[in-house]
């Protein structure tokens, strides 16, 4: 029997303290209704959280530089910006390196289109280079080759370049190939770079390795069957351009020292051009500083730049500042697309209230025939129905011809209200108006008639007892439908497309232009984590005034 | 029939099953799902390309989706979430680029990839320059240019012939519809401003020509409805809401011949442009060859040139533009109708793809920038 | 039956029919007048037209026919924010988006007084009914009995001289209403004003009115001070509804004077006071209250009829005792006696012989 005079914790029929045993009890019913829910948990966090915040997380990151030519952007920290010169060789050969990877990778054009976006000129650079790379390298191996045809052999170069000791090394080449390609690089690659090696001719090392894991991994090749890249060659050029790598092959011993030294012997048949100059053959404009500036100001993995350009202003090295006044857009889209959405849930109450009225005060038969006619509209595709709307709106329409034949308005002055923004709100106040009728009506079914019987007996005339009792019972759903009306109108697109003309688009027309035209999807995330924000701010605002308890879709 | 569809069926699965040996003779996929335009220009697709080739192919299922408008952006979101389930997309040469540079279209080699001409001539040589970036296989030849009501045109002037006509309210007063974006617009308006025809990609890389061409623009932007969708055009021609606007030389000419709408071509610097086909990256063994055997077969120079019995755009391949015959249903001569006719073509622009690479978001934001003014 | 037209009638209803289709008349030829002051009920089963009357002089339903007065003026024509008549209704219409106060306060808004009069008069109002402290709450914080109280003080606020109250109590438990009960009634007879109260709740009826107007079928069935209508029921109708009865079924066989020789169906002979039959032969229903029944022999007086009854069922009930018998056929002829220390507790099965005066035995129409 449990002593039940003892101190200490309560304890269960089984001698567990009860507060255990308790808490137990509880865990389990909540781990199965945790359980219960779980698929539609999945189904949410999978179809609904995790896009916004990939959308967040898109409209800063960056790493596509860093990630591509991560030996540049490494380079680049020691150019000055404001110096007025391009940088130094250093970084031209960093470049080569880089470039020569993530073109095999073809990956350069697309570092070449994200820079596009911040200065044009830039994709066509990266394309245009990429195709000469090869014959950068080329010099390289045919001025090898013509020294010592050994250098052609890949069986050679496999001998040289092979050993131990560099493991840390490879790890490193690996994920930075990864980081660039954005696969996988694990695997057996059948080589392993000598120590020694990268301590003679780094460069030579390191090309050799990055194509002996890319050859391997990607290509699912033999490295040692394969003629490496020009890279390589251009990497051996690179070391022996450093008196001390020269210095040391005279001491050399290893695998190849014969044609090392033979290269070394004919020094002179290499080429002596520098990187700067072969790049800038390719195209003149890798001396300019305005893109080398672009490279250094979008070389960090995240990156505020998005943002900036969302609000008109632009990064620059001297800090942010405004765009100039022909590039500035997106200020006034977002005030439009907020002022429009405005007024055409101010005209969804106006023209839903009294129709939500009468449904809610009609007997139920008559009101649900009602009710089809207002929901009719969601049957026909909305591509359909804005459609509709050219037909009656512009200025050979419907509309127009009947006022001109009812002599309202001149033949030669028809009115124009299509392809402006009065088209945009008849239009979109037509297609969003079920969503303002359904919550007012769901909402006013709800107020009995009796408390306008009691305004009357009260002393109140019509129109008092309506605005004093009945008007702000049925806010909560002009409240709802508002809520509904505005954030669905500003969301819209497809309708202002059609019949907005210049003035009556939205911000989320630029957001599909950059989604499926320009394929700016940072700037795209960017506008569009500002405009749910903007929502979240007047939700927030109307909290504050209405109250979100003042807010019923019904009952 | 249903026999051989049988026998054929399971000899794939015993081939399937003991396919370790040859990846060489991997069975092609037997459906295989093709992006285009939807409308007219589908629609000739089917008769000259996919139905021939399902002829050929017994058994070959062909899905087609209309969804080439937005290709660039679905192709990406595609290989995002990594699984492609298009197979041969229609696409301009603009977007093609665009796609073989962010690596999500396979390189097309011509040689290997492409059939000769009939003659003999190679692919490479037959296509020309109109194969444009690495990934790109050239279909047609297209134009965008103008037609104009010939009722609306005001009495005692002649009919607009130049493009020049186009920035001259005074003579031709009226609605224009142009294409709301700045490519081909901000050319004819430079060209309408005095610049020399093989000087305006160079004014136009400079900000002060981009400003010369929006100025150039606005002085007409008060009677201008901007269009998005290539059938607005001709609807507005229809409707007699403008007066001349720019489009596909296809579109007018179902509007002219096939409608018989009062409405007149003007070739005037017309702007060649490319549309064909590139096959996406990435795609599995089996599905790969059958889009690559599609596409040899479906840019060959007969297929190429029976594509324009239906409709009025020109054949990529020069081998082809002897075979243009008659319209399959009007029965009418194409050749006069075709953009590269020499009648037509006396004054033509080609889509300069390097230029609006670079250039493209740039000037389409200054533009945006000036219409939202 | 009905009220002849009084000239000092406060309300009057003058012949007054209702239809809402045209086809079935809810109210029948109505007429009724009330002094000013009176506590006047309408009571009926649900469908007996009280409620329709309610509206009728609220000015929510318009009379098909007949003539409304409010203190000799027609109202028929005036709407119903015109009329100056405090009503309560059933599930008391506060409204919910406005404080107790701001409630109270409405009415007095709508008719444009001045800031401090209007707090004056809430004020007042609130405390008249014991809520002087709930003036901030919302409605809903309130409790059933809290609100009832709210809805009456605003519709008094604004001092009308009549108030309609449309099923005030029903949504109270048994208790509080009683409490409430009471408290209206003084509170209309303080304030003097002229009250029409409509309910189903006949115990109610009868504790709180000066007179109760019995409803059915579009009809006033009678209409009396509450003692008359218990005691003297006009008809079977008004005898079964209000309060509890028992119902022999006989045929008339003499009038003398008061009394009347009724012959039940067994054969059994009792002494009634003919109140709805005129002739000798007639059908009638004799209704004999149940407190009224005597089956202590001493107490009978000598000479009465009685007949033999068959206890079937004994309840105790605390203050009285409720015994169930059969009588000339009739299994639920209940009697009640009172809980005294010399009273008999009868046992089932027993056979007693019970008897009544003759003036509590009412002969009235057959049905």
């Amino acid at each position: 029997m449990a002593d039940t005079t003892q101190s200490g914790p309560m304890l269960a029929a089984d001698g567990s303290p009860l507060k255990r045993s308790l808490s137990r009890t509880l865990r389990r019913q909540k781990l199965r209704a945790l359980l219960l829910i779980a698929p539609l948990l999945i189904f949410v966090l999978v179809t609904f959280i995790i896009p916004i915040v990939s959308m967040l997380f898109r409209s800063v990151e960056n790493q596509i530089v860093s990630h591509t030519l991560p030996q540049t952007v490494e380079a680049l920290q020691e150019w000055d910006p404001n110096s007025g010169e391009p940088p130094d060789e250093a970084v031209y050969q960093a470049l080569f390196f880089d470039m020569f990877k993530a073109a095999e990778a073809k990956r350069h054009t697309q570092v070449g289109n994200r820079l596009n976006y911040e200065q044009p000129g830039l994709s066509s650079m990266f394309r245009g280079t990429g195709r000469s790379l090869d014959d950068m390298g080329e010099e390289f191996e045919d001025a090898l080759v013509d020294i010592d045809p050994s250098f052609k052999t890949s069986e050679f170069w496999f001998e040289l370049l092979s050993g131990e000791g560099a493991d840390s090394f490879l790890k490193d080449r690996r994920a930075k190939l990864a980081a660039m390609a954005g696969e996988s690089m694990r695997g057996d690659i059948g080589f392993a770079p000598s120590a020694k090696a990268l301590e003679l001719l780094p460069a030579t090392t390191e090309a050799y390795t990055d194509f002996a894991i890319w050859t391997a991994i990607v290509e699912e090749d033999v490295v040692a069957e394969e003629r490496p890249w020009e890279a390589v060659y251009a990497g051996l050029g690179v070391d022996l351009r450093s008196a001390e790598v020269v210095q040391q092959i005279a001491s050399y011993d290893g695998p190849g020292a014969a044609a090392l030294k033979a290269a070394v012997a004919n020094i002179d048949q290499l080429p002596q051009e520098s990187f700067r100059d072969m790049f800038a053959e390719s195209d003149e404009d890798w001396l300019d500083t305005e893109g080398w500036r672009t490279m250094a100001l979008y070389s960090p993995d995240y990156t505020t730049g998005y943002f900036l350009n969302s609000v008109d202003l632009q990064k620059t090295i001297e800090g942010v500042e405004a765009r100039p006044e022909t590039q500035q857009i997106y200020i006034k889209l977002f005030i439009r697309t907020l002022y429009m959405s405005l007024i055409i849930t101010g005209a969804c109450i106006l023209l839903g209230y009294p129709v939500a009225w009468i449904l809610a005060n009609l007997p139920l038969r008559t009101a649900n025939v009602l009710m089809i006619l207002v929901l009719l509209p969601f049957w026909t595709s909305l591509l359909v129905r804005t459609s509709a709307w050219k037909v009656l709106l512009q200025q050979q329409g419907v509309i127009n011809e009947i006022l001109v034949w009812l002599g309202f308005v001149d033949d030669a002055n028809r009115l124009i209200i299509m392809n402006n923004a009065t088209g945009t709100i008849i239009a979109m106040t037509h297609i969003l108006l079920p969503f303002m009728i359904l919550p007012l009506y769901s909402v006013m079914k709800t107020i009995p008639p009796t408390y306008l019987r009691a305004a009357k007996s009260l002393g109140a005339t019509n129109w008092t007892a309506f605005w004093r009792v009945y008007f702000p019972q049925s806010v909560p759903g002009i409240g709802a439908g508002s809520i509904l009306v505005f954030i669905l109108s500003i969301g819209y697109y497809i309708t202002p497309e059609i019949v907005g003309g210049t003035d009556g688009v939205f911000i989320s027309n630029r957001i599909a232009y950059h989604i499926s035209s320009s394929l700016n999807w940072g700037l795209a995330a960017a506008l569009g984590t500002i405009l749910l924000l903007v929502v979240l701010a007047l939700y927030w605002c109307y909290d504050r005034i209405v109250g979100i308890d003042n807010v019923k879709l019904g009952g | 029939m249903k026999l051989t569809t049988t026998l054929m069926a399971s000899t794939a699965l015993v081939v399937a099953a003991g396919s370790a040996f040859a990846d060489d003779h991997a069975k092609m996929a037997d459906s295989m799902t093709v992006v285009s335009w939807g409308g007219a220009y589908q629609k000739s697709q089917q008769n000259a390309y996919t139905i021939p080739y399902a002829e050929k192919h017994d058994g070959l299922e062909v899905i087609w989706d209309e969804s080439s408008a937005e290709a660039v952006a679905k192709l990406r979101a595609m290989d995002e979430a990594g699984s492609v389930t298009w197979d041969v997309v229609d696409v301009v040469a603009a977007d093609a680029l665009r796609l073989c540079d962010e690596g999500l279209a396979i390189e097309i080699d011509p040689e290997k990839d492409l059939a000769a001409a009939p003659d003999g001539t190679s692919a490479e040589e037959d296509f020309g320059e109109l194969l444009v970036g690495d990934c790109f296989i050239p279909q047609i030849v297209y134009s965008t240019t103008f037609g104009y009501r010939t009722d609306m045109v005001p009495e005692g002037a002649d009919a607009p012939s130049q493009i020049c006509d186009v920035f001259d309210l005074e003579k031709y007063p009226g609605k224009r519809a142009l294409e709301k974006r700045p490519i081909n617009n901000v050319e004819w308006a430079l060209l309408c401003d005095g610049v020399a025809k093989e000087d305006v990609y160079d004014v136009l890389a400079t900000e002060e020509g981009q400003q010369q061409a929006l100025d150039k623009l606005a002085t007409i932007k008060d009677e201008v409805i901007w269009w998005s969708a290539g059938a607005d055009t001709p609807q507005l021609l229809a409707d007699g809401e403008v007066f001349m606007g720019s489009t596909y030389n296809g579109r007018l000419f179902a509007a002219i011949e096939e409608q018989k709408q009062p409405i007149g071509m003007m070739w005037d610097a017309q702007v060649f442009d490319l549309d064909g086909w590139i096959i996406p990256a990435n795609l599995p063994e089996d599905r790969l060859k059958r889009a690559m055997d599609f596409v040899k077969f479906a840019t060959d120079t007969q297929r190429l040139a029976d594509q324009a019995k239906y409709i009025s755009y020109g054949p990529a391949r020069a081998s082809s533009a002897p075979l243009v015959g008659q319209h399959a249903e009007l029965g009418i001569d194409m050749a006069p109708h075709m953009p590269t006719d020499p009648n037509n073509a006396a004054n033509t622009f080609l889509y300069n793809y390097e230029f609006w690479a670079d250039y493209r978001d740039d000037i389409d934001a200054k533009f945006q920038a000036w219409l939202a003014q | 039956m009905l009220d002849s037209q009084s000239s000092d009638a406060f309300v009057a209803f003058e012949r007054v029919q209702k239809s809402y289709d045209g086809e079935i008349l809810v109210v029948k030829d109505l007429n009724l007048s009330i002094p000013k002051g009176e506590f006047l009920t309408m009571l009926g089963p649900s469908g007996s037209g009280k409620t329709t009357c309610l509206m009728m002089l609220a000015g929510f339903e318009t009379a098909t026919h007949g003539k409304i007065l409010l203190d000799g003026v027609s109202i028929n024509n005036i709407p119903p924010h015109k009329r100056g008549i405090g009503m309560v209704f059933q599930n008391y219409a506060l409204f919910p988006h406005m404080t107790v106060a701001e409630n109270l306060s409405f009415p007095l808004e709508v008719r444009k007084l001045g800031k401090s009069d209007r707090e004056a008069k809430v004020k007042r109002a609130l405390d008249m009914v014991q809520m002087g402290d709930f003036g901030g709450r919302r409605p809903a914080q309130l409790s059933g009995g809290q609100q009832q109280r709210i809805a009456l003080a605003r519709a008094l606020v604004f001092e009308p001289e009549l108030v309609l109250m449309d099923e005030p109590l029903g949504a109270l438990d048994k208790q509080l209403r009683e409490h409430m009960q009471f408290e209206i009634t003084n509170l209309a007879h303080d304030l003097g004003i002229t009250t029409v109260y409509v309910t189903h709740d006949q115990t109610e009826a009868l504790t709180m009115s000066d007179r109760v107007a019995v409803f059915d079928d579009g009809r006033i069935q009678q209409i009396d001070a509450p003692d008359v209508l218990y005691e003297s029921p006009k008809n079977s109708f008004v005898a079964q509804f209000i309060g509890e009865n028992n119902t022999l079924v006989g045929t008339v066989k003499e009038i003398k004077g008061e009394i009347a020789l009724v012959e039940l169906d067994d054969g059994e002979l009792i002494d009634c006071k003919p109140v709805n039959v005129s002739a000798v032969g007639d059908r009638t229903l004799v209704s004999i209250r149940p407190e009224r029944v005597e089956f202590d022999k001493n107490r009978l007086k000598k000479g009465t009829h009685t007949i033999k009854a068959e206890v079937l069922e004994f309840i105790y009930m605390g203050d009285i005792f409720r015994t169930r018998l059969r009588v000339a056929g009739n299994d639920n002829f209940v009697i009640k006696s009172r809980n005294a220390p010399d009273q008999v507790r009868l046992t089932p099965g027993e056979t007693i012989e019970i008897g009544w005066l003759p003036e509590d035995c009412r002969a009235l129409d057959a049905p």
